[in-house]
């Protein structure tokens, strides 16, 4: 197969950035799009040219590092399906492939098509976990957990944290990686102690970092490698809002020792 | 009232006061196409000067729902403005080629047919409510404004694009003002996306039933 | 000459790790903060670890090259992890998932760790829970279990085909809340190049920053690797591009030995390469083998599609030759048996190199729903990358590297040669001896990070004699500058060849000569080339850009610069290692009927190497192994 490849080169994060030309020529069906990257790569290197910048680590769509915007969507035309797991196959013989970076304010371009989500890991930061200590859990079994409900915790645990939410949003937002997180720790037992103040912490975070805001046009759910339901924002916004008219502000007295 | 404020300055809570404030322009675009709908039935001309007339006559009433509406145009205004000026800052540098899969045509314009719907509610209060913009404005004889109103075709006209984006608006708004509360769910959520498109279609259609039959010779 | 003191506390093998805890160190709480940690490596062992650390107040210094720690490749485990807890109530217990760990490991591990091992793993599954991770439930809301390679029991507990990425979330959230709290700090896209030691002790690390190239120092009172296997120097394997070898192989230069390179996994269950342009190789899960049934066609070159070959013309050679287990032989079992067939030429694909790992019978008994509830995730995986539906066409599959069961040597406490190193995880070598059974690869890097290295770390500092150091030491200097020297070469070849290329040829050379099967010319034709390739290297590699810039030709040439020597150690060990046992099977010891056949009486222990300078062969020391609650008997699973 043969192709047209047009990819966002960009020097660094101050740098402007253009999309630039590369033709490829006997592409194999069965490579894969980031193959078929480490091919143009190799062939760059060999004229003395810096290579693309692109990221991948794991190759089969869980570590969620690979994040290219083909052909204006995210991790590509297939859904459910991450970039690196998009195979050539997918594209028509002599097809225009434009690559972008997943574009976002809070995603700013580290070079060509790398950018950095490290605003995701000061938001799990603030509140996405629940306090357990090493050492101070009960017996696994002591806590049954409805496997309805386990099972809906774990489709919204599934986020591999990709970013192509944020990449999709016309607006840059973040609400279902967030609403994601909120709703798997919030579904379970285990995370009832901190559910509300978990949504209000992350929340304020997630503004902080200055994420858009939701306008529920269903395009991050639609682009998901892992099929997170907008159901998770609504969740989210149950909670916060919660979190907000119901909950009481903590006290002030300390109980430490 | 630390909290209302940090619900203020959230952008959950400002998506809360878009769905808020959306309802109840919602329920005024339904009341308002009900009590306008009788100049359709038979002894249309009485029974909306009658209407008019009533409305008048409680003028609590009438200045509580007009000071309901205009609180929450302005909110749903001010609280949009700012979510958007969030937002274009939040995707600072656009996609050369950008595709969709999901996002319809009225969710990804909502700022573009709110501000143009908010406009044409301003020339429309001047046509029909004031008269200011009416070449022959009696403030007694509302279905007279109409017939004479809607007679000019470009107002017409500009009433009836006005009301195909206020549909496109309703389409994405009337259900995605629950999502924006927290309502959300396999069960409802799906018929209530159709229901939205339903009752956008609906809605834009009796509302312009109105200048056509106008502009058809069926009301005069 | 090198010291190995194991520090195995005495008594029976029950008491051992109470008896040890007691006997360990403390440090008072109010002590703690003063005590600075590095750890490198945030995957299961790395991010337990700062966890842990952090909740006991230590102030902790977290590295991972990833540009996020969530992305370190344990989230790339799918099928589960083991736990004694007998749920099941199958017969599990402590005592079982011991013996069944050091029988899978084919007598080549050490008894009281793997005891350790399997106490630990029961509260390894409390503390995962309470942290909110998604394990799969029964009807009632207790924990479902399911049955893994090597095992008669089921005591695999799982979060659908992802327990490894939900694992390693709960592990990098409570890193994360300690992060918010202050005790640990993050340096994400920063990889270590090198150890410092001073005064005999590992005092911190040299690191480059991947996003503009700055190499920088970082002082701790003791540095913890975590930073996993090597199974990256096959060129195509089951680990994410970025895994490498480097931690450990700095770390070996600077006196913390190696023990047991020669010991590597080759997964049974990975989809076949389909050309030379393939990247690397995606593993199915091993839990697959649960359900489906693996053959290949009787007759050699037998092209006909897999349902145009009857039932009596297939060989299901895994119930044939192993009986007692069937398809849930242990992992390397399996691949070599898959290797046997291919190489009679009867593998399948359009290369010959797989076999099939077919549902129908599976999807007859239980019906699509209930296969597609247990594996539909690693169906749609494997369509996604062959295009092939497995719910119709049987699976093709063929071994590929996937573990270190070899690492950093490691005494009881899981510190190094180097005092103040600790090494956890799959880059130490304590655990699985010879082959590593399914599902114990993350209850070790649990067991290491939340339960172990907080006790065994603060016994260290209770009686370290730790000076004062800043990172303007001399020493910290020094290594700072060899770093740095050594990104000058690499950048000042520029010569005509990629990393990447030679990293291929690096692989393929590994793969031919110690991969599945190993002899002894193969090893020795190895050990004669891979200098060659490291010369070819420096002389001719090229790397476009600058070092004070994102540069990822850069990142790989440096991994790809201590994989060469790594190999070399890697082909060495399989070498002077003279008998086959586990993933390690040398050609020239197999019993009449082609197994695997160990020598107790020569190689009953690990192989540790020491550094011994520049262009000096490495020095081989060997830690007796003694089984004294396992009988040392000959593994079978027939």
């Amino acid at each position: 197969m043969n192709f047209t490849l047009r990819i966002w080169r960009q020097k660094g994060p101050a740098s402007p950035g253009d999309l630039v030309t590369y033709p490829m020529k006997d592409v194999s069906p069965d490579m894969s799009l980031l193959e078929m990257l480490d091919g143009l790569n190799e062939r760059l290197i060999a004229e003395g040219q810096e290579p693309i910048a692109f990221e991948s680590d794991c190759r089969e769509g869980i570590c969620g590092v690979c994040g290219l915007t083909i052909n204006g969507i995210p991790h590509g035309r297939r859904r459910s399906t991450t970039t690196c797991q998009l195979h050539m196959r997918m594209f028509e013989d002599g097809e225009e492939i434009t690559i972008e970076p997943f574009r976002a304010g809070c995603f700013p371009v580290v070079k060509d098509l790398v950018v950095d989500r490290r605003a995701f890991d000061r938001i799990i930061a603030s509140g996405g976990f629940i306090s357990a200590s090493t050492g101070s859990a009960p017996e696994a079994n002591s806590l049954p957990v409805s496997k309805k409900m386990s099972d809906r915790a774990m489709d919204a645990a599934q986020c591999i944290g990709c970013g192509a939410c944020v990449a999709s949003c016309p607006n840059g937002s973040a609400m279902l990686f967030v609403g994601a997180k909120i709703s798997h720790l919030g579904l379970l037992p285990q995370g009832q102690p901190e559910r509300y103040d978990r949504a209000r912490k992350m929340v304020a975070q997630m503004d902080r970092e200055g994420f858009g805001a939701c306008t529920n046009t269903g395009e991050c759910e639609a682009v998901c490698p892992k099929d997170i339901s907008l159901e998770f924002i609504a969740r989210m916004f149950r909670d916060y809002l919660r979190s907000v008219f119901v909950e009481r502000p903590e006290s002030g007295a300390g109980g430490g020792p | 009232m630390t909290w209302l404020r940090s619900l203020w300055q959230s952008t959950i809570g400002k998506k809360v006061v878009m769905a808020v404030t959306g309802l109840i322009l919602f329920g005024f675009v339904i009341g308002h196409l009900l009590g306008n709908m009788q100049v359709l039935l038979p002894d249309g001309a009485r029974r909306i000067n009658h209407y008019s007339r009533f409305l008048h006559e409680n003028a609590g009433l009438l200045w509580g729902a007009r000071a309901t509406l205009l609180i929450a145009l302005i909110l749903h205004l001010i609280t949009s403005l700012q979510l958007t000026l969030r937002n274009r800052k939040a995707r600072p540098e656009p996609y050369r080629v950008k595709r969709w899969r999901e996002a319809s045509y009225a969710s990804r314009t909502m700022m573009l047919s709110g501000p143009i719907i908010f406009f044409y509610i301003v020339y429309h209060l001047a046509h029909l409510t004031t008269g200011q913009a009416h070449p022959d404005f009696n403030p007694d004889d509302v279905y007279r404004n109409l017939v004479i109103g809607f007679g000019v075709w470009w107002a017409s006209g500009a009433y009836i694009v006005a009301q195909i984006l206020i549909a496109m608006h309703i389409s994405h708004g009337a259900w995605s003002m629950f999502q924006s509360v927290g309502l959300n769910h396999p069960l409802y959520t799906p018929p209530l996306k159709m229901l939205a498109r339903v009752l956008a279609i609906g809605i834009a259609a009796g509302y312009i039933s109105i200048p056509v039959a106008v502009m058809t010779g069926l009301v005069t | 000459m090198m010291e190995l003191k194991a520090n195995i506390p005495s008594g029976p093998i029950e008491k051992k790790w109470d008896k040890a805890r007691f006997e360990m160190k403390l440090v008072p709480p109010a002590g703690r903060r003063r005590y600075s940690i590095i750890v490198v490596g945030t995957g299961l062992a790395g991010a337990s670890a700062a966890a842990s650390l952090g909740e006991l107040g230590y102030t902790i210094k977290a590295f991972c090259f990833q540009d996020s720690p969530r992305r370190a490749h344990s989230i790339a485990a799918q099928g589960g992890i083991n736990a004694a807890k007998n749920y099941s109530n199958d017969g599990d217990s402590i005592w079982r998932l011991f013996v069944d760990t050091i029988k899978g490991g084919d007598f080549r591990a050490r008894e009281a760790n793997v005891y350790r091992l399997a106490q630990i793993s029961v509260g390894i599954i409390d503390q995962c829970v309470a942290q909110g991770v998604p394990f799969a439930r029964e009807y009632g809301g207790l924990l479902a279990n399911r049955s893994f390679g090597g095992t008669q029991v089921a005591r695999t507990f799982y979060a659908r085909g992802q327990t490894g990425q939900q694992l390693l979330l709960g592990a990098y959230q409570a890193m994360l809340r300690q992060v918010g709290l202050g005790r640990v700090t993050l340096f994400p896209r920063t990889e270590m190049l090198d150890l410092i030691v001073i005064n005999g002790q590992a005092r911190g690390i040299v690191t480059r920053s991947l996003a503009t190239g700055k190499i920088e120092v970082h002082t701790a009172d003791a540095v913890v690797l975590a930073t996993g296997g090597y199974a990256n120097a096959f060129y195509l394997s089951t680990n994410a591009k970025g895994c490498n070898v480097t931690a450990i192989w700095r770390a070996y230069k600077r006196g913390a030995a190696l023990a047991n390179p020669c010991f590597t996994q080759i997964h049974p269950t990975c989809i076949p390469a389909s050309g030379e342009h393939q990247s690397k190789l995606t593993l199915m899960s091993e839990s697959l083998r649960n359900d489906g049934r693996i053959w290949v066609p009787l007759k050699k070159g037998d092209t006909r599609s897999p349902d145009r070959i009857p039932e009596s013309e297939r060989d299901y050679y895994l119930e044939r030759i192993y009986p007692a287990f069937g398809n849930l032989v242990p992992r390397d079992i399996a691949s070599r048996a898959a290797k046997a067939v291919c190489d009679e030429g009867r593998g399948v694909g359009s290369r010959g190199l797989g076999v099939y790992l077919d549902f129908s019978d599976a999807i007859r008994r239980l019906g699509e729903g209930t296969i597609r509830d247990k594996y539909g995730n690693l169906f749609d995986m494997y369509d996604r990358i062959t295009g092939e539906n497995p719910y119709k066409i049987p699976m093709r599959i063929y071994p590929a590297p996937h573990y270190a069961m070899g690492g950093t040597w490691v005494d009881y406490n899981l510190m190094s040669t180097v005092p103040g190193l600790f090494v956890l995880g799959e880059a130490n070598f304590s655990d699985h001896g010879a082959n590593r059974l399914g599902a114990s690869a993350l209850m070790q890097g649990l067991a290491d990070g939340y339960f172990v290295i907080p006790y065994s770390i603060a016994n260290y500092f209770g009686q370290a004699k730790l000076d004062q150091v800043d990172e303007d030491h001399a020493e910290c200097r020094r290594v700072a500058t060899e770093a740095q020297d050594r990104v000058r070469r690499i950048l000042a070849a520029r010569g005509k060849r990629s990393p990447d290329s030679i990293h291929r040829e690096l692989g393929k050379l590994m793969w031919d000569k110690a991969g599945m099967s190993r002899n002894e010319s193969g090893l020795k034709e190895a050990l004669a080339k891979i200098p060659l390739l490291r010369e070819e290297f420096w002389k001719n590699v090229c790397v476009p850009g600058a070092g004070e810039d994102f540069n990822q030709t850069l990142e790989h040439a440096g991994r790809l610069a201590d994989f060469l020597e790594f190999a070399e150690l890697l082909c060495l060990d399989a070498l002077e290692r003279r008998e086959s046992c586990g993933g390690h099977f040398r050609e020239e010891y197999r019993t009449a009927d082609g197994e695997a056949l160990r020598n107790d009486e020569e190689f009953c222990h690990a192989a540790v190497w020491e550094h011994a300078g520049p262009d000096r062969k490495p020095i081989r020391h060997v830690e007796p192994l003694t089984f004294e609650n396992v009988h040392l008997v000959k593994r079978s699973y027939k």
